[in-house]
């Protein structure tokens, strides 16, 4: 059975540890450090309660290390406790919750078998579409034509969503490129924009401030509100860049208008 | 049935109590800053505690109801009148046809809530009707109400519709009618121009140094002026970590009290984004949200630091006052002669 006490204990296949998040709220974490391996655990969990919620669950959000889990502790109470009208007193809905995410941990994989998603975004590189491609290629002392190449010849896998509505956190950016953030922050990047960051890399869903080098700009939506998943990437996928001319970014612009 | 709105006020939006489900796509929550405030408006007019209602902000709108309509205002008293009459908050109100609401000067919190009989009919997007205004999604399309805007209502329950036959039964004239009932004063949470917020450790609280941590606790911080829906950005003495380190991005949720190297604690409210890598030092009680949400810039807060089981313990109480409130209504509903309803506990 799991406790709170902030250590990480043995759970079937792999270790993990419970953390509250306020009162409504209990975080799964499986490492400390982001990787691959931590990254199937995260996955292995969020799709489990994406099969089978629980009863009070509210819903689950992944990220780089652990899954937070979001309840509602009367509902939780109310279907878990056994109580027709659950009392406020010594009632503790925090660690019910804790006691059904131990079951389901329990049942989860060594290692997932889903096989990841692979998701091609097209993007026009420099120009005014990627005001700060020519700094990042002076940073590194390589050309243009070379950053691009490199930015577009990894796998990037998508950790997680956040920050902004269909923004991927993109694993996999070579070190060759890795560029320090602007000093002073842009008010408004247009949404589609693509930048680097440090180590990380990826692409504004909606307009946004932000501190990113801009390197280019995709005509393919990230946020697609109307549609359920409302976002073209999520957590798992397997992300590639490609090299388009600033012919195709205006065809396929107009033609998504 | 349909609202017009005259004037616009300040930040007038249509929030609901969140869009949940979507927030693993980067998609916020959104919805009523006082929840509690907007549960208990949508009860008084017999809908559920969850459609979507106004949520107005310091300067209230003007507001012109073309039918009779049945209302209720709680939360922040923004001094709110009713065809040039003072309309008293926390009850069932039945507002003729041609009635003008509007709204004065700030006598307490900073936020009151409107709802009507039957929610406010705007296009669901992801399962909720909240004004989520970066995105400009959700809400009177995507955005805060401007003068001119029409809303149409859905359809009051039943419920809904035998308190309005109650009202209107003993009504005078043409003037609006005001229930007897109101909720009960011990349910309201303790409003506070300068609140004492409970809260319970946030997962980095140890890697603050004791001194932070002290004054955390000791101090009183300020709201300051950039606060907005998405987060209180407080003033006062800078809390630092031991040591400087950078953390991974992690889930945060309403209340987290998380601070950014400058040292001025940021409390993450309704429009919060999903995720966050700031230290999270503390975590406000669900219950002491609405003290937060109504606390106005410039004002101060105060932070105490309670037991897992005491923020459970509150949080159960307050849903426990939720469907006291519920029941009673229920009763009046179905007996015609009561008063009094809804007790806390």
């Amino acid at each position: 059975m799991g406790s709170l006490n902030g250590n990480y204990e043995q759970y079937g296949a792999f270790e993990a540890k419970f953390l509250t998040l306020g009162d409504a709220a209990i975080v799964v974490q499986f490492g400390e450090t982001i990787g691959p391996r931590t990254h199937d655990r995260v996955r292995q969990l969020a799709e489990y309660l994406e099969r089978h919620p629980f009863a009070g669950m509210i819903e689950y959000v992944p990220s780089f290390l652990s899954v937070a889990v979001y309840y509602e502790p009367y509902a939780l109470l109310l279907a878990h406790a056994g109580d027709e009208e659950p009392s406020a007193k010594n009632a503790d809905p925090g660690g019910i919750a804790v006691r059904l995410l131990t079951d389901i941990l329990a049942k989860l994989q060594a290692s997932s078998q889903t096989q990841a998603r692979i998701v091609e975004i097209p993007v026009c590189y420099g120009g005014e579409l990627g005001p700060d491609l020519p700094e990042v290629a002076a940073h590194h002392g390589l050309t243009e034509q070379e950053v691009i190449e490199i930015h577009a010849s990894a796998d990037y896998l998508v950790y997680m969503l956040g920050f902004a509505p269909g923004f991927a956190y993109l694993g996999g950016l070579s070190e060759r490129i890795a560029t320090p953030r602007r000093q002073t922050p842009r008010l408004a990047i247009p949404a589609g924009t693509v930048g680097i960051a440090g180590d990380q890399t990826g692409v504004y869903p909606i307009v946004t401030p932000g501190g990113w080098q801009l390197i280019g700009k995709t005509p393919e939506p990230l946020f697609l509100p109307a549609a359920m998943p409302p976002t073209l990437l999520k957590a798992g996928d397997i992300v590639r860049f490609r090299p388009i001319t600033r012919a195709e970014f205006d065809s396929r612009e107009v033609g998504a208008r | 049935m349909s609202l017009v709105i005259v004037k616009p006020g300040l930040l007038t939006t249509v929030q609901d109590l969140g869009r949940y489900g979507v927030q693993k796509f980067g998609v916020i929550v959104s919805g009523a800053m006082d929840a509690f405030a907007l549960r208990a408006a949508n009860l008084l007019v017999g809908n559920e505690e969850h459609e979507a209602g106004l949520e107005i902000t310091m300067i209230g709108p003007e507001i012109y109801f073309s039918d009779a309509a049945l209302i209720s205002v709680c939360g922040g008293d923004l001094s709110p009148t009713l065809n040039g009459r003072e309309l008293p908050p926390w009850r069932t109100v039945l507002a003729p046809e041609g009635s003008r609401l509007r709204f004065g000067p700030i006598k307490s919190g900073c936020r009151a809530y409107l709802a009507v009989a039957g929610g406010l009919d705007v296009p669901p997007r992801m399962d909720s009707r909240s004004t989520y205004l970066r995105a400009g999604l959700g809400g009177h399309e995507g955005r805060a109400l401007q003068a001119g805007d029409r809303l149409a209502t859905g359809v009051p329950s039943p419920g809904g519709r035998r308190l309005a036959e109650m009202l209107a039964n003993g009504a005078q004239g043409s003037d609006a009618a005001v229930s007897g009932w109101s909720v009960a004063s011990d349910l309201l949470p303790s409003y506070s121009a300068s609140p004492t917020l409970r809260t319970v450790a946030g997962q980095e609280s140890e890697l603050f140094d004791e001194d932070s941590r002290r004054r955390f606790f000791g101090e009183a911080f300020t709201v300051r002026t950039e606060s907005d829906r998405m987060g209180y950005r407080l003033a006062g003495g800078a809390l630092r970590l031991k040591a400087q380190r950078d953390l991974i991005s992690a889930a945060v949720t309403f209340g987290t009290v998380q601070v950014p190297p400058d040292g001025q604690p940021i409390v993450l409210m309704a429009d919060r984004q999903t995720t966050g890598g700031y230290p999270k030092l503390a975590q406000v009680i669900s219950a002491d949200l609405p003290l937060l949400a109504q606390t106005n810039l410039g004002g101060q807060v105060r932070f105490r630091a309670v037991s897992l089981q005491e923020a459970q313990e509150q949080y159960l109480n307050r849903e426990k006052g939720i469907r006291a409130l519920r029941s009673g209504l229920a009763q009046l509903q179905t007996n015609r002669n009561g008063k009094v309803i809804a007790h806390g506990e």
